[in-house]
């Protein structure tokens, strides 16, 4: 194919209207990451913000993002759940300065502007100036100077913030499949909060999605989910996708490593046979939830993955800050009623995730490979051509990329590109 | 100066010196294993029942358990050494473990030594100019003297930096 000079017109036009194909410039472009923040995050989107466990008492409030936009959500006296952009009406301070903590209302330490914890503006300080001279004008009214406030819902103890009025019910925008998985894993027990995890990855925020609607990888990179027999390419699995293409569900079933043929074998370079963990507890699945698979990612769009990985459980928040990077913030999680044991394999299962977990630091680096790849490149494209059958959305084979396409589907849709 | 203190409490000093002396060495040594990625020799430092953690401050300060790595033994210790050199896909790198500050906390009951030292990790990848600061942390340890040497009974190791630099490819 002939190369032709991209003139500024067709810059973002997607190659031959064609789903197989992704072009660089999604990834890697400042002004398609402006749309994004705009069309997506603080479009008609619900927005991962909190577990409601965070916040259990009035007065509790926790620092969050809904797209690269900081906000904090915040329990008032009257129980409601409120989502506050971190910026101050007066001159923008992000007066927020603390992860999480309680209060009775927030005081921005710039000039002490003072919001109740539902965003009211309460207190101007010299609002009418010092012996009659300076202030503010006559006709300041503290009303319309409240916080920016975003819309809420909660699902099974998970908060969500969008800035749209007009976004659908949160059981609506899941979609009964994704739903489905989602309850399975946020079965009506009461969160307990374990601790965060938290890293930045040089890479853009569409391919953690991406990683996680792409089954192919995870017998191939994952070197020690074979090694040890978790997870094989004959495996009962599933990658389902929402109606919309926007969501996915990865699913898998823990098997027996003696179960893989031996064509498997040979097409993962990676499988050893007869090694065994020293300590085998890792990899046991005390069988809890109400569904037939023993692993689950969940992507949620746009910015949360739910991580059921057997026993450990977390959620991811991305926060993308610009086209090259994100960051990645992890709550990890049990269940009250959990005993001192439970907790524990909840812990040493945590070992196969987060930035240091067998599983999760390849995730990273090779996300941090892929956007390196695009450096310098210039109009590149990405390939997603596996199983034809499926050309876009729910896939019964490890060996698919029509999760990626629906969700391109989507994203282009939403972009308007 | 020393022939002026009474003969026991010179004693107790230079004790005191010994430990000191010995427990940096044991530091440096722990750190060289590290920088070289001489993973075997270093779960060889641990004792059979040790713990070991890569835990943020964010976390430890809340009371919250959860670790980057989180080891209750040494067996899950060497399963972490055998993943990080045979299994685990991470860009070549070069690694600078620096630690200093020991200080000796007390003995506990069993004879255990508690003690603490701050650290640095420098990491240097192979495609990028820099070398950057990976991790500042403290070790909350404590050593037991098992015939001759001391091995590690419990190595708490708490980083101040909120967000990790994309994996912790590595221990600390």
């Amino acid at each position: 194919m002939a190369w032709q000079e991209p003139t500024v017109a067709r810059r973002y036009v997607w190659p031959d209207d064609d789903l197989t194909v992704i072009p660089d410039w999604v990834y890697t472009d400042e002004v398609i990451y402006d749309r994004e923040v705009e069309r997506i995050f603080h479009g008609a989107t619900w927005n991962y913000v909190a577990l409601e466990a965070e916040i259990a008492k009035a007065g509790d409030f926790i620092r969050s993002h809904v797209g690269p936009t900081p906000v904090v959500v915040a329990r008032a006296e009257d129980g409601s759940i409120n989502v506050l952009e971190n910026r101050c009406m007066h001159r923008a301070a992000e007066f927020c300065r603390e992860l999480s903590g309680t209060t009775k209302e927030f005081i921005c330490p710039y000039h002490q502007w003072t919001y109740d914890l539902r965003g009211n503006l309460i207190g101007v300080p010299f609002r009418r100036g010092v012996a009659g001279k300076g202030g503010m004008p006559a006709d300041f009214k503290a009303e319309d100077h409240g916080l920016r406030k975003l819309n809420v819902t909660t699902h099974r103890g998970v908060v969500f913030a969008s800035y749209s009025d007009d976004v659908e019910p949160f059981v609506d925008y899941l979609g009964p499949e994704v739903l489905r998985e989602f309850d399975a894993t946020f079965d009506g027990r009461k969160l307990t909060v374990l601790g965060h995890y938290r890293h930045s990855l040089p890479g853009n925020w569409k391919l953690y999605h991406e990683n996680l609607k792409d089954p192919y990888h995870a017998t191939l990179l994952h070197t020690f989910l074979v090694t040890f027999g978790l997870l094989v390419a004959g495996n009962r699995s599933l990658m389902l996708t929402d109606k919309s293409g926007r969501h996915g569900v990865m699913a898998s079933a823990k098997s027996d490593a003696k179960a893989v043929t031996g064509d498997a074998k040979k097409e993962m370079r990676s499988f050893k046979e007869g090694l065994t963990l020293r300590d085998t507890r890792l990899m046991d699945f005390v069988e809890e939830f109400d569904s037939p698979w023993s692993v689950t990612m969940a992507t949620i769009w746009p910015n949360l993955i739910v991580q059921r990985e057997m026993n450990t459980l977390g959620i991811r928040q991305i926060v993308p800050t610009g086209p090259h990077e994100f960051i990645m913030k992890w709550t990890m999680f049990g269940f009250e009623g959990d005993d001192e044991a439970m907790t524990r394999h909840r812990l040493r299962q945590g070992n196969l995730m987060g930035p240091a977990g067998y599983l999760g630091l390849e995730d990273n680096e090779a996300i941090k490979f892929v956007q390196d790849g695009m450096q310098g490149v210039p109009h590149g494209r990405h390939l997603v051509k596996l199983d034809p059958k499926t050309p876009a959305g729910t896939s019964d084979t490890l060996i698919s990329e029509a999760a990626i396409r629906a969700m391109y589907r989507h994203w282009r849709e939403a972009m308007a590109l | 100066m020393l022939e002026k203190l009474h003969p026991a409490a010179n004693d107790r000093r230079i004790e005191a010196l010994l430990l000191h002396r010995e427990l940096e060495e044991f530091n440096t040594t722990y750190a060289a294993a590290l920088d070289e990625q001489r993973l075997d020799d270093w779960a060889e430092m641990f004792t059979d029942d040790a713990f070991y953690v890569v835990i943020s401050r964010e976390n430890a300060d809340r009371g919250m358990p959860v670790g980057l790595i989180y080891c209750e033994n040494k067996a899950m210790i060497c399963d972490r050494a055998f993943a990080h050199q045979h299994t685990a896909m991470f860009a070549p790198r070069y690694l600078r473990h620096i630690v200093g500050n020991l200080q000796v906390l007390g003995e506990e009951p069993n004879g255990d030594v508690r003690a603490r030292a701050n650290y640095i990790v420098v990491q240097v990848l192979l495609d990028r100019p820099d070398a950057k600061l990976h991790q500042v942390g403290v070790y909350y340890d404590r050593f037991r003297r098992i015939g001759d040497r001391f091995k590690l009974a419990e190595r708490r190791c708490v980083y101040d930096n909120l967000l990790v630099d994309n994996a912790l490819c590595l221990p600390v």
